[in-house]
């Protein structure tokens, strides 16, 4: 038989494809962070960390901004993830494959495809005007909140999936309930995977600018409370960026936030391998 | 002779297809049974009938009637839960759970609302000891039961098993994924524990059987051909079949 191209060199050139892959994905991450921080950091000290913006943020801090994320981010991973992972633990062990699941499997899907700025639309015209709820971080943090639920329901689904059913079987047969099961065995089986859903779907909510544009209202003062308005950074950013402000700060704040969701990620990614390692007995 | 379990003419479907025909047993108190049969003979469906871990498939049918000391278990009265307390099982693949191994033992007391740390501490210790497990295992309770080997992966399912003091223990194929020097442990806990427990086990390896079991009963396309005490069945089997299937004609 004639090949063109012998096994052995394809095989040399397949591993160097795969390997440039690997590369150039790390670079573009690194390029992009990298930028980031040494645009931002020169301006990142202790001072823009904990005081206010002076003239709509072209001088002073950021701290009402990192409030505010630190409000909305909570908000939605508090509503996010219980109703994300309880209809993930519906649908892997309480029902069969049927329209109902078919049902909320297209929504999530659906709302997965469904552009930030229409969310944004929709918390207008839902939670600040239709409920009365006002601008507020509250009805922010509730948009988010619908916009993390896909990614932490689909991958809460898989994590539950991967969980062994022998494992369910040991603890029926020794007589336990399904809910015992399910809260006792596969629930802190499939947590590392469930949590990694969670950080994804909040890091989403984290950095969302467009969904939040219309609804936490964009004010620049410290909020006292969840139900007053305020500005994420991400919107801070977009402001900053748009309006001519100040590009310096702008890229400041893209700094800040880049490394509050590394933290976040890292401090997670430690935590669950401890406690994967422990489970397991690695 | 007083028997545990009384099986009368028990028939199983999935869907169509009719997995046990008409059995027929009688298992006896404080003694090992052996299910033998070649694979797919229903022998697995046939142990999971008795502590109702079929329920768990939707096609799951069956008639006839299966008797625990008397009273039948698939009586619309009766709970699952209490049944599955006084039928325990051990699995072919050892699943233990990926908690430590003092949560494995102490699993079944506390899902069923044992609370009494000192209680459960105790007979963590029994059970371990009883299961042969305690003095690889004294040193580090606390550790995951990942970490053990296959063979004391399975002993500890025993413990697991026996902690909530079950009447009868059910074993599908227990030894078939362990290494010949575990399944000698195992089987010398089986030789231990028949004193306390009804155990049935269903084996493929038919010196298994003679080794630990005093009755066996072998099972072919979902009927049991012979059943009788094991030295019989072994040594001058009635049915033709039950001697090709010894002798290793198939199988």
């Amino acid at each position: 038989m004639n090949r063109i191209i012998s096994p052995k060199i394809a095989q040399k050139i397949m591993k160097g494809v795969f390997w440039a892959s690997g590369i150039i994905t790390a670079l573009i991450l690194i390029i992009i962070i990298g930028y980031i921080l040494v645009k931002g950091l020169p301006v990142v000290n202790l001072d823009f960390l904990l005081s206010d913006p002076i003239d709509s943020g072209a001088s002073g801090g950021i701290a009402p901004m990192i409030v505010s994320t630190i409000i909305v981010t909570v908000v939605a991973v508090l509503v996010a993830a219980p109703l994300g992972v309880g209809a993930a633990v519906y649908i892997e062990e309480y029902t069969k494959e049927n329209f109902f699941v078919k049902l909320i499997r297209f929504g999530s899907e659906t709302l997965a495809s469904v552009p930030s700025i229409v969310f944004g639309l929709f918390g207008l015209a839902f939670f600040v005007v239709f409920l009365g709820m006002g601008w507020s971080l509250f009805s922010g943090g509730l948009v988010l909140a619908f916009m993390a639920l896909p990614t932490i329901l689909q991958v809460s689904e898989v994590s539950i999936a991967a969980v062994p059913k022998s494992y369910a079987e040991g603890s029926l047969a020794l007589g336990g309930s399904k809910w015992q099961t399910v809260y006792r065995v596969i629930l802190p089986a499939a947590i590392p995977g469930i949590t990694t859903g969670v950080i994804l779907g909040m890091a989403r909510a984290m950095s969302e600018a467009a969904a939040i544009l219309f609804v936490v209202g964009s004010a620049l003062a410290m909020p006292a409370s969840i139900f007053d308005a305020g500005r994420p950074l991400p919107l801070h950013l977009y402001v900053l960026a748009t309006q001519g402000i100040s590009l310096p700060n702008a890229y400041g704040t893209a700094a800040v936030l880049v490394i509050l969701i590394l933290i976040i990620t890292v401090v997670t990614n430690t935590v669950v391998e401890n406690y994967s390692k422990k489970m397991m007995g690695r | 002779m007083d028997y545990r379990i009384e099986v009368k003419d028990l028939n199983v479907y999935f869907d169509e297809s009719h997995i046990l025909k008409d059995i027929n047993i009688n298992i006896n108190k404080n003694m090992v049974t052996s299910l033998i049969g070649p694979s797919g003979c229903g022998k697995s469906t046939f142990i999971r009938t008795l502590n109702r871990m079929n329920d768990l498939i939707d096609t799951f049918k069956m008639d006839g009637s299966v008797l625990l000391d008397g009273n039948d278990i698939y009586d619309p009265k009766v709970d699952v839960v209490d049944l599955r307390k006084k039928v325990g099982m051990v699995f072919q693949k050892p699943n233990p759970f990926p908690k430590s191994i003092f949560d494995n033992v102490a699993y079944g007391l506390r899902i069923h609302g044992v609370s009494d740390k000192d209680f459960i501490e105790q007979r963590v210790e029994e059970s371990l000891k009883e299961a042969a497990l305690w003095n690889e295992v004294k040193e580090k309770l606390d550790k995951s039961a990942m970490g053990l080997s296959g063979g004391q992966q399975q002993r500890l399912c025993i413990a697991r098993t026996i902690a909530v003091e079950p009447e009868v223990i059910l074993m599908d194929e227990p030894c078939s994924a362990l290494d010949p020097i575990s399944t000698t442990k195992i089987e010398d806990l089986i030789h231990k524990l028949k004193k306390e427990f009804t155990i049935i086990i269903v084996t493929h390896n038919m010196q298994q059987a003679t080794r630990v079991s005093k009755y066996t009963a072998f099972f072919l396309h979902g009927e049991i051909v012979e059943s009788g005490l094991t030295d019989k069945l072994f040594i001058e089997p009635e049915d033709k079949r039950t001697e090709d299937y010894i002798t290793g004609r198939f199988g």
